[in-house]
């Protein structure tokens, strides 16, 4: 407890040197603002804030699940999916992934050109997997009340595909960003990060959602 | 916590003039501020505010239930005051003020830094609160407030109006919104944002209390607002995920509910921990007994406090393994907590105890909180619980848990922390009064609750057996002696905020970073730079001893030396 390290005293900790008391009249005004006092963290933020959004995911198909082990559906119940269109629908997005890498790789390389022509390419899949989306629905033999499986089936994929709309947005404002001279650099692009890193997590999920509604 | 020097004690004092003093202009507190010491205290005063309407409520359930007979209000209306209560003195009372106002006022501090890591995502998360809130209370208004209680099951949720119910679910998912931002400020805070040279394994255990606090509301709030989305559509679009006449499962939205709704319980008591840890070793002047295994401890409460959901549904048809892997899980908690009590008895034990009003609310707290934490083993025993569930012991255990436990620590901290929020020391004669009051009425009001229920008294109805009468009006003198026991309170922060003692920067001489600056702290914390303290819990060293001389910490101390 009472060590032998050198002694960090607490006179050479409060009395900087380097930093001058500040004028009492200046007080509420501080020098330097908060935010420059440590790194930017905001990209771990958004990853603690995806795991949660990812439980919100795990709560549901945990309660669909459980609906398939133990409440039977009626026997004249429809709950048949075509397989063929979101098979392509999966690729769709697994590809949109690796655009957006392949714009971020542009990005380190500052060649903002071709990281746009990705981001643009990114967004047009994402388009692409909604409109996949809606063609099935309209497609789908059964509305959102009929059954059990019906409306688990509607709740999962439309929470979902809010999820790819509100990131085919992201990607699109940070198209548009990009386009400034100088507003993302090899070194700060928080922006571009955090819609890559949230776009990953909407494929993600969507493996598993499609891995759990259509195959199993 | 061995090898490093001690770079600051209590005895010495950041040398600032006295005149900086940092006194926030009052209008801050109506705005979008984005320090965090204005947003904690935003939190708690909002949080304050809404604990007098849900003890407003919860004082017509008292009268309600002086006589038998539901004369006092119908039924309709008892089951809305009812949900109202819980869903107010939970969401809007305790889980904001011991993780909103506390953790935003101490982690910085505590952590080294000037501000939250996101004080924009702080501010917002602290302005969802006021709207959801107004909302909850405006619902009774708008064809009448939720009936289904603060679990809101399924399919009485879907049956009763759904007008209050859907108010009721946009205003819960507002502030589990609310609490997910907070927890993920405070992670990224303790996390990122420590000073350099402190290790994690040197904060104050506050800290890690909102850690694993954190921890478990990243994890387990998302749950709930699934959950509450689904019930939604089921009282909106017509779906029957939750409704069996519709080919639902409504066992289904008890697990989702309870995933979030135990580890609930500790995000509310976790904290209240956490601050217990902070006051005790002060008012003690000894360190905190069992550091790192109170740190454990935290973490096995996290761990084990994520699988023991289902004993709340022992009677829902849960089958046997079930019964028995809950049971257990549940009983073995009990091991954690049972580590932390001892460590906080060791650090009382030959202590040098000031007994004023904070280490008074200390005790209270460990007094009902082991005594709610015997019933809540009884109550895991599956067969107890058959026998007792959905009868006013469970109303018993819950408050000798979340009142008895944590509304106690919030009065404790706030005795303990007004003097640094304020600058002012709050009245101890009022405080031990305010105290005494408190003990007295909440062991009136909830004691005879056990025998209650044990006799078969259901909770939620407005109506019971005659023979219960005279117990449930002893009950509900204590409910009056609990709500006359804020009147001191109320006047003596009042009272101080205007003309108390003025308390100096370092009242109770304690080592935490938040007392090594002036009180109420500058804008950003501390003039120069944070200090670095390695030791939060250097107390009773021989440098210790020395007399306290100060005029105001006369009167507190005189009683414990």
């Amino acid at each position: 407890m009472f060590s032998s390290l050198p002694s960090l005293n607490v006179t050479t900790l409060i009395q900087q040197p380097t930093s001058p008391p500040r004028d009492p009249q200046q007080e509420g005004q501080p020098q330097v603002p908060a935010h420059a006092h440590h790194p930017d963290v905001r990209l771990f933020g958004l990853g603690i804030f995806l795991v949660a959004d990812g439980m919100t995911f795990a709560g549901f198909f945990a309660a669909y699940l459980t609906y398939r082990a133990v409440n039977p559906l009626p026997v004249n119940a429809e709950y048949e999916l075509e397989l063929l269109l979101p098979a392509v629908n999966t690729l769709v997005l697994l590809a949109s992934s690796l655009t957006f890498h392949r714009s971020s790789k542009a990005l380190m390389a500052n060649r903002m050109a071709v990281c746009r022509g990705w981001l643009l390419l990114t967004a047009a899949l994402g388009v692409t997997f909604m409109a996949g989306q809606m063609w099935e629905y309209f497609h789908l033999p059964f509305g959102l009340t009929d059954n059990l499986f019906a409306s688990t089936f509607y709740a999962l994929t439309g929470f979902h595909g809010l999820h790819v709309t509100l990131g085919a947005m992201m990607i699109l404002i940070v198209w548009w960003q990009a386009g400034s001279k100088g507003y993302f650099t090899t070194e700060n692009h928080f922006g571009f990060a955090a819609a890559e890193l949230y776009w990953h997590f909407v494929d993600g999920v969507w493996v598993v959602l499609f891995a759990l509604l259509y195959l199993l | 916590m061995t090898t490093n020097a001690l770079p600051v004690s209590p005895h010495h004092r950041e040398p600032h003039p006295v005149d900086v003093q940092h006194h926030t202009p009052w209008h801050e507190y109506f705005g979008f501020s984005l320090d965090h010491k204005v947003i904690g205290i935003q939190y708690l005063v909002t949080g304050f505010f809404f604990y007098l309407v849900g003890g407003a409520l919860a004082g017509m359930i008292r009268v309600e239930l002086v006589t038998p007979l539901s004369d006092f209000m119908a039924r309709e209306t008892y089951n809305q005051v009812l949900t109202l209560h819980g869903t107010i003195m939970i969401f809007l009372w305790i889980v904001p003020v011991v993780n909103g106002a506390f953790g935003n006022y101490l982690v910085p501090f505590h952590v080294g830094a000037r501000d939250m890591a996101f004080p924009r995502l702080n501010a917002v998360a602290f302005w969802m609160l006021p709207p959801a809130g107004f909302l909850l209370l405006s619902s009774y208004f708008i064809g009448g407030a939720a009936q289904s209680g603060w679990t809101a099951y399924p399919p009485l949720s879907i049956t009763t109006p759904a007008v209050g119910q859907v108010i009721w679910i946009v205003s819960v998912l507002l502030l589990g919104g609310s609490s997910i931002f907070g927890a993920v400020n405070f992670i990224a805070t303790i996390l990122k944002l420590r000073r350099s040279g402190l290790g994690l394994f040197q904060l104050p255990m506050f800290c890690w209390a909102m850690l694993g606090t954190s921890v478990l509301v990243v994890l387990a709030t998302p749950v709930l607002a699934g959950a509450l989305i689904l019930l939604s559509m089921d009282i909106v679009a017509g779906t029957g995920f939750f409704n069996p006449a519709l080919g639902g499962n409504a066992v289904v939205y008890q697990h989702l509910f309870w995933f979030y709704s135990h580890p609930a319980v500790y995000i509310m008591v976790l904290p209240a921990f956490g601050l217990v840890s902070e006051i005790l070793p002060i008012h003690a002047r000894k360190p905190l007994f069992g550091y790192r295994s109170m740190i454990y401890s935290i973490l096995g409460i996290v761990f084990l406090g994520l699988i023991v959901w289902a004993h709340h549904m022992f009677t829902s048809g849960t089958p046997p393994w079930m019964r028995l892997f809950f049971t257990i899980a549940t009983a073995i908690i009990a091991v954690p907590t049972g580590i932390k009590f001892f460590n906080w008895l060791a650090t009382l034990w030959q202590g040098k105890l000031a007994l004023n009003s904070a280490l008074l609310f200390c005790c209270g707290f460990i007094f009902n909180f082991v005594f709610g934490g015997i019933t809540g083993v009884a109550l895991a025993q599956v067969p107890f619980d058959v026998h007792v569930h959905d009868t006013y012991f469970v109303v018993a255990h819950f408050h000798y848990i979340v009142f008895g436990g944590t509304v106690f620590v919030i009065f404790a901290a706030i005795y303990h922390w007004f003097p640094k929020i304020s600058g002012r020391l709050l009245n101890e004669h009022l405080g031990r009064l305010h105290c005494l009051l408190s003990f007295l009425g909440f062991n009136i009001c909830f004691f005879p609750q056990h025998w209650l229920g044990l006799n078969g008294m259901p909770r939620r109805v407005a109506e019971y057996d005659p023979q219960f009468q005279l117990v449930n009006q002893i009950s509900s003198v204590g409910a009056l002696l609990l709500a006359i026991s804020t009147l001191p309170f109320l006047i003596n922060v009042a009272w101080s905020l205007w003309k108390g003692v003025p308390a100096g920067d370092n009242p109770w001489q304690a080592c935490t970073p938040e007392w090594l600056t002036s009180s109420p702290p500058p804008v950003e914390n501390w003039l120069h730079e944070a200090p670095l303290v390695t030791e939060p819990y250097d107390y009773g060293s021989p440098e210790d001893a020395m007399p306290v001389t100060t005029v105001q910490g006369r009167e507190l101390w005189s009683a414990g030396r």
